[in-house]
């Protein structure tokens, strides 16, 4: 384990160029470049919003403003994005960089690496572009929302530590490639993003409580919309579930390293 | 002191009945291989420090499996290898450059990625541009450089900083003649100063000129490592030459054979056709005292001898012949009708012998010989039975020849005047 935390060190000139040359690679053809990467999940929000509001606005008690709904739902999808980002990229990672990974000898663990670094630069952006948003329409942040540092770690960790398992498997077993988008699809929805918890019937509640994603979006509903400390016990669970993975996620990836390049 | 050692190395792909046992296995469940499929086995060899060693071998032989495992992009099933310092590869040149970013930035990427840190790269940038000489392309987008300029900055990336191993493929051959001539020289350079050559080429004649040592990979396993004459020739003989059985045709040979005549030294590739009116039974050289041979020293008189069987009646056909480099680059060609012999009126299953004397004034090397029989009548050149690589016979150097590089000897002597 410190051998791989050394590797990356050591690496560290080429983890960050990575990144960098990323966000400058997105910039070189596209006029509006990195600025795709907020304006699609803002859309996404807009669209929710302009759809659902009449709907589900009045179920979202506790806040006093008009656009209420909106605020819920970018508070949720920066977390979600996140998620899914790294998921969605670890998963294909390893196939991606096959080419590389078979002429080159570097640490493989700075591919993960680079990944986490690009989407939390992508999450920083969509952060401060929401800030901007909530500022509009006249939501100023609460001081809880410096929960959102250990938050975003806890997704990390999550979403890395699954995305490295699922990524490690395929390579071997490709199916979990197409199998992973249709179960993301399925965990948003019975994560309540776009909808507040209280529209979900008593008896569904139970079983949701078991979305490990479920703690984090609330949480960090509680900290960016309610201006309030989240619930901690729930959110002890989930960085153990959380941790857990990520430690699975690495020991697996340190076994699987040998034999990558054969299947690749 | 060796920087690199290769001890009984193998390499095995593996094949199980589900990749989900493959999977378990890594949890320290039990679970065997349903398949196992072996590339490389069985290669030890060692290099020191300042030495050059080429490996040579047929495509397939195993060759990149073993650089791969020495660079360290493959695990090895089993066996060791054992490196002192750092170790560069070129292989296949331009390797992780992104396009749309300029050579500047995909420089400094990929000497991340060999894992030198910021400080270094930003010292040795300078000296990158310089070496890779593609002036104002620098600092343009990857994208618009020809494979060429890729190749230039890719070889100067990864030979900016001296390292302890460096291997070198076939990618080299993208550059143009100047900057290979520059890329060699930079090597020459490294290998005096203490680093370790891995060569590899299909290319034996730089391979001689450039390399001490030469390992031969073929079928899955290393058959010798040693002096790289000794071991290009012998791979030589085993593209060229192989056993003996292929040659029916000597077996009754009219003359005797010479002690300068190798028996590895048959052709593998001989190709035979013609519509079946004559057929060529031997095609054999003689050396000057009428012995069978096929090794020759440089400028030497020898006559090329074929006998020919006629399967129907034949109106002075004509006989050619023509040698050949292995590059199938003619080096001389000649026929009965244009030397103005006419070999005359041939009566079925009448057996005539035909030679040529000739003077072998080729330049050291292995040739081939083709020998046809055609029909004079015909408009069209039509075959009536033609031998295409039928004969291989090398030109040794020695005494007697003067030329150094080239096909054909001309005789060189050298005088100088002084004048006081």
């Amino acid at each position: 384990m410190f051998a791989l935390i050394r590797a990356l060190w050591s690496y560290r000139a080429f983890v960050i160029s990575s990144i960098r040359n990323e966000f400058v690679a997105r910039f070189s053809r596209s006029r509006l470049g990195g600025l795709w990467m907020i304006i699609h999940p803002l859309t996404q929000v807009a669209i929710y919003a302009l759809i659902l509001s009449n709907v589900l606005a009045a179920k979202l008690p506790g806040i006093d403003n008009r656009y209420a709904y909106a605020l819920y739902l970018m508070a949720g999808t920066l977390a979600w994005n996140l998620f899914a980002e790294i998921v969605n990229r670890c998963v294909t990672l390893f196939i991606d960089q096959g080419n590389l990974m078979k002429k080159m000898r570097f640490p493989r663990i700075t591919l993960p690496a680079i990944v986490v670094g690009s989407s939390l630069l992508n999450n920083a952006l969509l952060f401060f572009a929401i800030l901007l948003i909530f500022a509009l329409l006249g939501h100023a942040p609460h001081w809880a929302i410096l929960w959102l540092v250990p938050l975003t770690l806890a997704v990390v960790a999550l979403a890395s530590g699954l995305g490295l398992i699922l990524g490690v498997v395929n390579v071997f077993v490709r199916d979990i490639g197409q199998v992973v988008p249709i179960v993301l699809q399925l965990l948003f929805w019975l994560t309540p993003i776009v909808y507040p918890i209280n529209v979900i019937p008593e008896e569904l509640k139970s079983t949701i409580q078991f979305n490990p994603m479920y703690p984090i979006i609330t949480a960090y509903h509680d900290v960016m919309v309610y201006g309030r400390t989240p619930q901690l016990n729930h959110l002890v669970v989930m960085a153990s579930v959380a941790l857990a993975l990520m430690l699975l996620g690495l020991f697996m990836f340190r076994r699987a390293t040998p034999e990558m390049a054969d299947a690749l | 002191m060796s920087v690199l050692k290769v001890k009984n190395l193998g390499k095995a792909y593996r094949k199980y009945k589900s990749e989900w046992m493959r999977i378990a296995r890594w949890f320290g469940l039990p679970g065997k291989a349903s398949e196992e499929h072996w590339v490389l086995r069985g290669v030890d060899f060692s290099v020191e420090a300042g030495e050059a060693v080429a490996i040579v071998g047929q495509n397939g032989a195993g060759k990149s499996t073993l650089l791969k495992m020495i660079t360290g992009t493959l695990q090895p099933s089993e066996g060791s290898v054992q490196i002192s310092g750092r170790i560069s590869a070129i292989l296949e040149l331009g390797m992780g450059f992104n396009p749309e970013l300029s050579g500047r930035q995909n420089a400094i990427h990929t000497m991340g990625l060999l894992g030198f840190s910021s400080d270094v790269i930003k010292a040795n940038l300078g000296a990158i541009e310089d070496f890779a000489d593609i002036g104002e392309y620098f600092n343009q987008q990857v994208r618009m450089y020809s494979s060429g300029m890729q190749a230039r900055l890719a070889f100067s990336v990864a030979t900016a900083i001296q390292p302890e191993i460096i291997i070198v493929d076939e990618a080299l051959a993208v550059g143009d003649a100047a900057f290979q001539r520059k890329c060699f020289r930079r090597l020459e350079r490294f290998v005096e100063e203490g680093t370790a050559l891995l060569f590899v080429s299909h290319d034996l004649e730089s391979v001689k000129a450039l390399c001490d040592k030469a390992l031969l990979i073929a079928g899955g396993t290393s058959v010798e490592f040693g002096d790289a004459k000794r071991v290009c020739d012998l791979y030589e003989k085993m593209l060229f030459g192989g056993a003996v059985s292929g040659s029916s045709h000597v077996a009754e040979l009219p003359a005797e054979k010479s002690s300068s005549y190798d028996n590895a030294l048959v052709s593998k590739c001989e190709e035979s056709y013609g519509d079946g009116r004559a057929v060529i039974e031997s095609i054999w050289l003689e050396d000057e005292r009428g012995e069978m041979a096929n090794v020759f020293p440089g400028h030497v008189r020898a006559r090329i001898c074929c006998r020919i069987r006629a399967c129907d009646n034949l109106q002075s056909p004509i006989l050619a012949l023509m040698i050949k480099t292995r590059e199938g680059v003619s080096v001389f060609g000649t026929d009965s009708k244009h030397l103005a012999n006419d070999i005359g009126n041939i009566v079925k299953d009448e057996l005539i012998q035909v030679s040529f004397a000739v003077d072998l004034a080729l330049a050291p090397g292995t040739y081939y010989l083709n020998c046809g029989v055609r029909d004079s009548a015909s408009e069209q050149t039509v075959f009536l039975h033609r031998r295409v690589d039928a004969l291989l016979f090398r030109v040794t150097r020695s005494q007697s020849s003067s030329a150094a590089v080239g096909l054909a000897d001309l005789s060189a002597r050298m005088n100088v005047e002084y004048t006081r």
